[in-house]
């Protein structure tokens, strides 16, 4: 009976926790992961946002003097509990959720409709549903930075770039090894759209969740003899790809991994077989910036601060997470410019979104510059960047070797707009006109 | 003394054989009826309706399907994620292909296939049993999985090979509040349940538990053991499909292969083995263990953060909230390996005797 008292304690405690936020609050969801198969992931890239809103906090005290506070909910990378989280999070602060960064593709499609209904953005950075950067039928949706068809195409410009032209992909193999899951099958059909369009051959090969025995997988690739192998895993299917590679001999400087495929967290398990290895990014690794430099010095100088382990600091996710947090807080600081300077309700924060414009200048004085790409998102296009650079695994770090590479619009924005209008048929929804749009 | 039938006389065989024989216990499921279909619905917010009530609903309906086959007809399965993904996909199909279909009927019919495939994955049954079983039916769980990815027409060429449910409309009138999904669902398991608390008494369910407590005696006295295991794998199917059908439709909206993994399974399973193999009322109390529980530690994690006033690393609470979990598991198999249900019955026998307990 007495245990029973203390839960009933807690949870009449927690409903005053609750009450007690005060007025001048912009509350941002923390619906992450900190457990399981993914958790290297999601614990850096909420780590460095965590870190990145607390250092706004310290510093500036908040977006024009409204302060930003968060909560933490545990989705485990799972569709139910990250749908559970959504719901308990998006009532929370004097107004609501400000935005949620689901971190799961697979989370992000459970929240299209209901985002829709409740009228909360959903950004899903480098991950989620590609055709939903057509912003007409998607108006909640922000696959902010870049997608994962805008990123497919840098790739085979990539490749081109190292066969020397485009024209030299003709007649080349390519092998595309990708997680079975929503996700992994996501890149299929532009590549098989860039296969047509450059002469190249490409077989798809899934490898079923979560990875960790590729030996057949790898067999495969052994017979196709293919030119470049593109990387599309997640977790542990990462440094046992990388391994099997070393086993079958295929180049590891012939394997192009996506972003979710490029962290340390990837290569240092699997070793030396993971040198010479190239994966894309849309942010880059190191400490060396300022704005990573302020956060050590507002946050973890003071003995806060979310990593347990500071050297991973700097670290790709950390860093990936750093960028979540800008793209948050500028959203913000848009939209007060347009609303006003006080906590904002998540149809305003869209409007920020919409309207985000990040430039060059002010990268430099947010202290990122060359951190992440300048972004500009319109009401058409709810990607806003687009460009990936390419960094190479020396054996202890990535090393960056190339500037951002576009992606290739003229193939990538038809099929999204294909793609988002046949949803839109399915969903029988009507696109919004662009040009009416403020 | 609250608890006792003394009394109640039965002066027919109706009165005999109805399906709550005590009058404090019709009593009882009635309230609860009425408190679910009238006062739920008024006092439970948004919250509370769309992210814990409707998903335990659903989860109540796959342990009774699961119960079914391995509570009362003992044949361990492992594969109820993939009748549930077969049901969530086959109302999609039935839905998207075959015009003004009435959502009611789209879903008996996913059931329907739910149940087919589960025939042919429940004929090794015939042959082996226990574990091995359990280990053929693996087969169920990766070959649907797989077929739903490999074979896009079933995700119509979706590129990623999610779907998005359609809209409930019944008559008219479209379900899409989190109030209405909640009473859509609770009709349809209210229904179900309270077929499945029938099936299980009529000489169906008999013959069921007849093989499972032996099915060489079963056989010698005249049950015939094909029929009788298969029908028991095509009504568990049957069950978890409109259950998939509802997960899809009622709850997450949008569903892909990969959500109903091995993972899915194993939680429908733990469900029936903590709720009680071999009761309805336990599969309730099953998915209400692992549906709820965890949430609730994870609601309960900033309240002991808030009030030890130390921050504790990010990842402690997490696993924390896991090893809690685990621990409870184990607790209550310890004290009673029978499950939640068996304890309610104990708790029933205790409540007849008192206050006077000899």
């Amino acid at each position: 009976m007495k245990s029973f008292h203390k839960a009933l304690l807690g949870l009449a405690m927690l409903g005053a926790a609750a009450t007690v936020h005060a007025q001048n609050e912009q509350f941002i969801p923390m619906n992450g992961y900190w457990v399981g198969p993914y958790a290297p992931g999601g614990s850096g890239i909420f780590g460095g946002f965590i870190d990145y809103v607390n250092m706004i906090n310290a510093r500036e005290g908040g977006v024009n003097g409204v302060k930003l506070t968060y909560e933490k909910c545990e989705t485990e990378y799972n569709n139910a509990r990250g749908v559970e989280c959504y719901e308990r999070q998006k009532k929370k602060g004097p107004t609501g959720a400000t935005m949620v960064h689901p971190l799961s593709t697979g989370i992000t499609y459970s929240l299209i409709d209901k985002a829709l209904a409740d009228k909360i953005p959903v950004v899903s950075l480098g991950y989620g549903r590609t055709d939903a950067s057509d912003g007409r039928v998607f108006p909640y949706i922000f696959p902010l930075v870049t997608n994962y068809w805008s990123q497919n195409t840098a790739k085979i410009k990539f490749i081109g770039s190292r066969e020397g032209g485009m024209d030299k992909l003709r007649g080349k193999k390519i092998v595309n090894i990708y997680h079975d899951s929503a996700y992994g099958k996501e890149t299929i059909p532009i590549l098989d759209a860039q296969a047509k369009k450059y002469g190249f051959t490409v077989t798809h090969i899934p490898v079923p969740h979560p990875g960790n025995e590729q030996g057949a997988q790898w067999l495969q690739v052994r017979q196709i003899k293919p030119d470049w192998v593109i990387l599309r895993g997640w977790g542990v299917m990462n440094p046992v790809a990388l391994k099997s590679a070393a086993k079958v001999g295929f180049p590891r400087d012939r394997i192009i991994g996506v972003w979710w495929s490029g962290a340390e967290e990837d290569t240092i398990p699997a070793g030396d077989a993971s040198k010479g290895y190239i994966a894309a990014g849309f942010n880059v690794a190191g400490t060396n910036f300022p704005v990573v430099q302020e956060i050590k010095k507002y946050v973890y100088a003071k003995g806060k601060g979310e990593m347990e382990d500071q050297t991973r600091i700097g670290s790709i996710y950390y860093n990936r997470g750093v960028v979540h947090g800008i793209v948050t807080v500028e959203a913000i600081r848009k939209a007060q410019e347009k609303y006003g300077k006080k906590p904002l309700t998540g149809e305003q924060i869209r409007w920020g979104l919409e309207n985000l414009a990040i430039s060059e200048a002010r990268l430099k004085e947010l202290g990122a510059a060359g951190f992440m790409q300048p972004l500009k998102v319109s009401c058409l296009d709810h990607e806003g960047g687009g460009a990936v650079k390419f960094q190479q695994w020396d054996g202890t770090k990535w090393k960056v070797i190339t500037d951002w590479i576009t992606p290739d619009r003229e193939l990538v924005r038809p099929m999204i707009e294909a793609s988002a209008a046949a949803y839109a048929k399915e969903k029988n929804i009507t696109p919004r006109d662009c040009s009416k749009e403020m | 003394m609250l608890y006792r039938e003394a009394g109640q006389f039965k002066t027919s065989y109706a009165k005999d054989q109805q399906v709550f024989p005590i009058r404090q216990d019709r009593i009882g499921v009635a309230a609860v009826v009425v408190f679910a279909f009238l006062v739920v619905p008024l006092v439970a917010n948004q919250y509370w309706l769309s992210a814990i009530l409707t998903p335990f609903l659903i989860f109540a309906l796959a342990t009774i399907g699961l119960n079914i086959l391995t509570g009362y007809a003992g044949q361990l399965s492992l594969g109820t994620a993939a009748f549930m993904a077969v049901g969530a996909f086959a109302a999609y199909n039935f839905v998207l292909r075959v015009p003004g279909i009435p959502i009611l009927v789209a879903f008996v019919l996913a059931g329907v296939c739910a149940a087919l495939v589960g025939i042919v994955f429940g004929l090794p049954s015939l042959r082996i049993k226990g574990f091995y079983l359990a280990v053929a039916t693996l087969a169920a769980q990766f070959f649907v999985v797989w077929a739903l990815t490999k074979f896009s027409w079933f995700s119509n060429n979706s590129s990623s090979g999610v779907i998005s449910a359609q809209k409930i409309e019944i008559l008219g009138y479209t379900f899409d509040s989190p109030v209405s999904k909640y009473l859509f669902t609770l009709g349809i398991v209210a229904a179900l349940a309270l077929a499945a608390k029938n099936m299980v008494r009529s000489s169906v369910g008999r013959a069921w538990m007849a093989v499972r407590d032996m099915d060489v005696a079963a056989s010698v006295i005249g049950i015939r053991l094909m029929q009788t295991k298969l029908l028991a794998f095509a009504i568990s199917s049957f069950y978890c499909g409109v259950a998939g059908a509802l997960y899809a439709f009622a709850y997450l909206g949008t569903v892909e292969p990969e959500g109903f993994n091995l993972d899915l399974s194993f939680r429908v399973l733990f469900m029936v083995i903590i709720g009680g193999a071999g009761s309805i009322l336990g599969s309730f109390l099953g998915a209400a263990f692992i549906v709820l529980l965890p949430i609730f530690l994870n609601t309960l994690a900033p309240v002991i953060e808030h009030g030890l006033g130390v921050q504790m690393p990010p990842g402690l609470m997490s696993n924390l909230e896991l090893i809690v979990f685990g621990a409870l598991i184990i607790f209550f198999l310890v004290v009673e390996p029978h499950g939640l249900a068996r304890l309610w019955q104990i708790g029933k026998e205790k409540l007849r005797l008192w206050p006077f307990p000899h």
